[in-house]
């Protein structure tokens, strides 16, 4: 037992740039406290702990905006007396935090980028990632096409920067687990609106013209992420073969029909408090603000310094609802999670797939492993 | 709490030779008729997804019933006089009441919302149920059958030991990887106990001495001074061949002479048999698949397992330390309790 009197106070910011609205799919468009309200749940959990401990947690919604400067925001922060923080911001933006964060000593959870690279060359110290990376989502599926005997694959790509991150991830799975592309096409955006009246008419004529003559597949596999056609694909193909990647089979850390290992206690708390259906960015935040919630717990201190060294260290388990423990990735400060393979209706499998062999954990199976990094933390 | 074993377990005697003896001068099908009632024991089995409870003759290690019971069965437990069986129906938001000579539900308890594990005082008289949707444990009275009160504990209470003398009963909390110390009379708690990830079950030892928390995703068991309200030793497994994520730590069983546990490993397929004065693992039993909780029969001559994922139970004889018989049950076995009828 803690034995000092007055609670010991904890404030975590949350500093999020809003994520784009644009989505194929009416309920894709995130709520306007995606994430947010994950990390809410989350602090209202540390506190039940808390009370117990004498330690008691709050949260700081900081927006920042396309223009703003998040080094601003995130000294603002620290002038509030913030010390950790859950960056739900673009990979650019969250290095200018992180740089202007290390003055003030500030210990970040990025809950939102995927991007490889925070976690490669571009790793900071001070920069805990919750969040996988495209590479995790991209194995955790491909390990299911593989063991599925779904090996042969048609790929299309979308024609922006970030479908192109998430088509390098896919190839390189594809390697890795033993999967080939038959063919790969880029499906360029040219613009136009993502909602009209009859729009399924052309849709339904064009789709199957576009997949149209491809040597044989066995799936075809979409990189999308910036929803622009792949969710046209199921049901479209010429050829009738599933989908996977940004449609059809999506890999994603929650799903709101996630029913395991406990988790129907998790969606019917999420509901009760927020009227709504938990996805993945609100499970990725309420997981770093529970972190923050394990590790001040553990160590009785609020001190990001002691906080980082625990989650780092070999005491550190977190239970998430995902049947085994979430652990820390010391040589790049990566959460090593399993990942959940959703329809959109249902979970249809959980990554690291059986057979999987790894020496340390067959969660390093998934994303890029200790003797390939190109991190170094300093 | 599960496992369950009746009070006194030593000295019922074995019912029977008598009855057989009738029964015989009434013709073979009687006899089997009557043997069943003659039959000494009987093991209730919770299935978590077939929503039943399958009925084993412990005698003839097989399913004689299945009973069907309300959504996701869970806790199951004998009550003090063995008159009922009663059995968590988390879906359902109760706790079903199953007459053990009938086999049929005749009552439901005020449990609150999705009761999941829960504990009877040394009477019988008051029941104790952890609710994991709202952080409460909540009092009931067994003789009027109401609600009569609640403690407020940490997130997703699951784990529920009461002291062998009925004044300490100890919650765990899933999400915050706690053991509390509820006193029964003023209902407060008294002590909050940090135990590894996701505690799910408690147990004091016989004397008291000692209680033990499992830890399913930390994969231990901490063994606390329950006075001191310390952890003084923590029990870790490792099995060759299985990744440290796969040795989950469940249901614990501790014998009467409170010299050898159980510890039911999950998906490690295993349950761990431990010198329970020295905390030193002796040995792993290969056992069904994903294995849950357990019970003794009351002579300790058997340890039943539930196996969730393989849908079946192990008996493991005691003496010998070996799986003697694999009994195939519901979907999802998750608890068992045992009667001597």
């Amino acid at each position: 037992m803690v034995a000092c009197a007055n609670a010991a106070e904890i404030r975590i910011g949350y500093l999020r740039q809003m994520q784009s609205k644009a989505h194929l799919s009416l309920i894709k468009i995130p709520a306007d406290d995606d994430g947010l309200a994950g990390a809410r749940l989350a602090i209202s959990d540390d506190n039940t702990t808390g009370k117990f401990l004498n330690q008691q947690f709050s949260l700081e919604d900081a927006r920042v905006g396309e223009g703003d400067d998040p080094a601003a925001a995130t000294l603002a922060l620290a002038e509030r007396g913030v010390a950790l923080v859950l960056a739900d911001l673009p990979a650019d933006a969250l290095l200018k935090a992180a740089a202007a964060g290390r003055t003030r000593d500030l210990l970040f959870f990025n809950v939102g980028a995927i991007d490889d690279r925070l976690r490669e060359e571009e790793c900071r110290g001070n920069v805990i990632h919750v969040a996988p990376t495209r590479s995790m989502l991209a194995d955790a599926l491909a390990q299911y096409l593989v063991w599925k005997q779904w090996r042969r694959w048609f790929l299309i790509v979308g024609s922006h920067p970030p479908d192109k991150l998430y088509a390098d991830a896919l190839r390189r799975s594809a390697k890795r687990f033993g999967a080939r592309l038959v063919q790969e096409k880029v499906f360029e955006d040219t613009g136009g609106a993502r909602r009209t009246d009859s729009g399924i008419a052309q849709i339904q004529r064009q789709l199957p013209v576009f997949t149209q003559g491809a040597p044989a597949y066995d799936v075809l596999v979409a990189a999308d992420e910036s929803e622009v056609f792949a969710s046209y694909l199921p049901y479209r193909t010429w050829d009738p073969r599933p989908v996977a990647g940004s449609a059809g089979l999506i890999a994603t850390t929650w799903d709101a029909a996630h029913d395991q290992w406990g988790a129907v206690q998790m969606q019917s708390r999420f509901m009760k408090m927020f009227g709504r259906r938990m996805g993945a960015r609100d499970m990725q935040a309420w997981t770093g603000v529970r972190m923050i919630g394990e590790s001040a717990s553990r160590t009785l201190s609020v001190d990001p310094r002691a906080l980082l060294d625990f989650l780092r260290g070999p005491e550190f388990a977190l239970a998430a609802f995902k049947g085994q423990r979430l652990t820390l990735r010391d040589w790049n400060l990566q959460l090593r999670q399993p990942i959940l393979l959703s329809d959109g209706t249902m979970v249809v499998s959980v990554s690291p797939q059986e057979g999987f062999m790894h020496q340390v954990s067959e969660l390093d199976t998934l994303g890029v492993d200790r003797p390939e990094t190109k991190c170094r933390l300093n | 709490m599960i496992p369950t074993r009746p009070p006194s377990a030593s000295t019922l005697p074995l019912a029977g030779k008598g009855l057989i003896w009738r029964a015989s001068l009434l013709g073979a099908g009687l006899l089997v008729l009557i043997h069943a009632h003659a039959s000494a024991l009987t093991a209730y089995v919770s299935n978590e997804k077939s929503n039943s409870v399958s009925v084993i003759d412990v005698d003839k290690l097989a399913v004689v019933k299945t009973i069907k019971v309300g959504q996701r069965p869970r806790g199951i437990e004998l009550s003090k006089d063995g008159k009922f069986i009663l059995v968590a129906v988390g879906d359902d938001d109760t706790i079903q009441m199953i007459d053990s000579n009938t086999h049929e539900i005749v009552a439901t308890l005020p449990s609150g919302p999705d009761p999941e594990l829960f504990a009877q005082d040394p009477s019988g008289k008051i029941l104790y149920v952890a609710n994991e949707s709202d952080n409460t444990v909540t009092i009931i009275d067994m003789t009027t059958r109401a609600r009569i009160g609640e403690v407020q504990v940490g997130v997703e209470p699951e784990g529920m030991g009461l002291s062998p003398d009925g004044k300490i009963l100890v919650n765990t909390s899933e999400t915050t990887n706690m053991a509390h110390f509820i006193d029964t009379q003023t209902r407060q708690i008294v002590a909050n106990v940090l135990v590894d990830a996701r505690p799910r079950f408690a147990q004091f030892k016989p004397d008291g001495s000692e209680l033990w928390v499992s830890s399913e995703i930390g994969g231990t068991v901490s063994v606390i001074d329950p006075v001191k309200h310390e952890v003084t030793a923590k029990i870790a497994f490792e099995i060759p061949g299985l990744r440290k994520e796969a040795i989950q730590a469940v249901g614990i069983a501790i014998s009467n002479d409170g010299r050898t546990a159980f510890v039911a490993l999950g998906p490690a397929n295993r349950v761990a048999v431990i010198n329970a004065a020295t905390h030193a693992v002796e040995k792993y039993l290969l056992v069904g698949q994903r294995v849950w909780h357990m019970a003794f029969t009351p002579d300790e001559k058997y340890l039943l397992t539930t196996n969730g994922v393989s849908n079946d139970v192990s008996v493991i004889d005691v003496a010998s330390l070996k799986v003697i018989k694999t009994i195939q049950v519901g979907e999802l076995p998750w608890g068992v309790a045992i009667s001597r009828q």
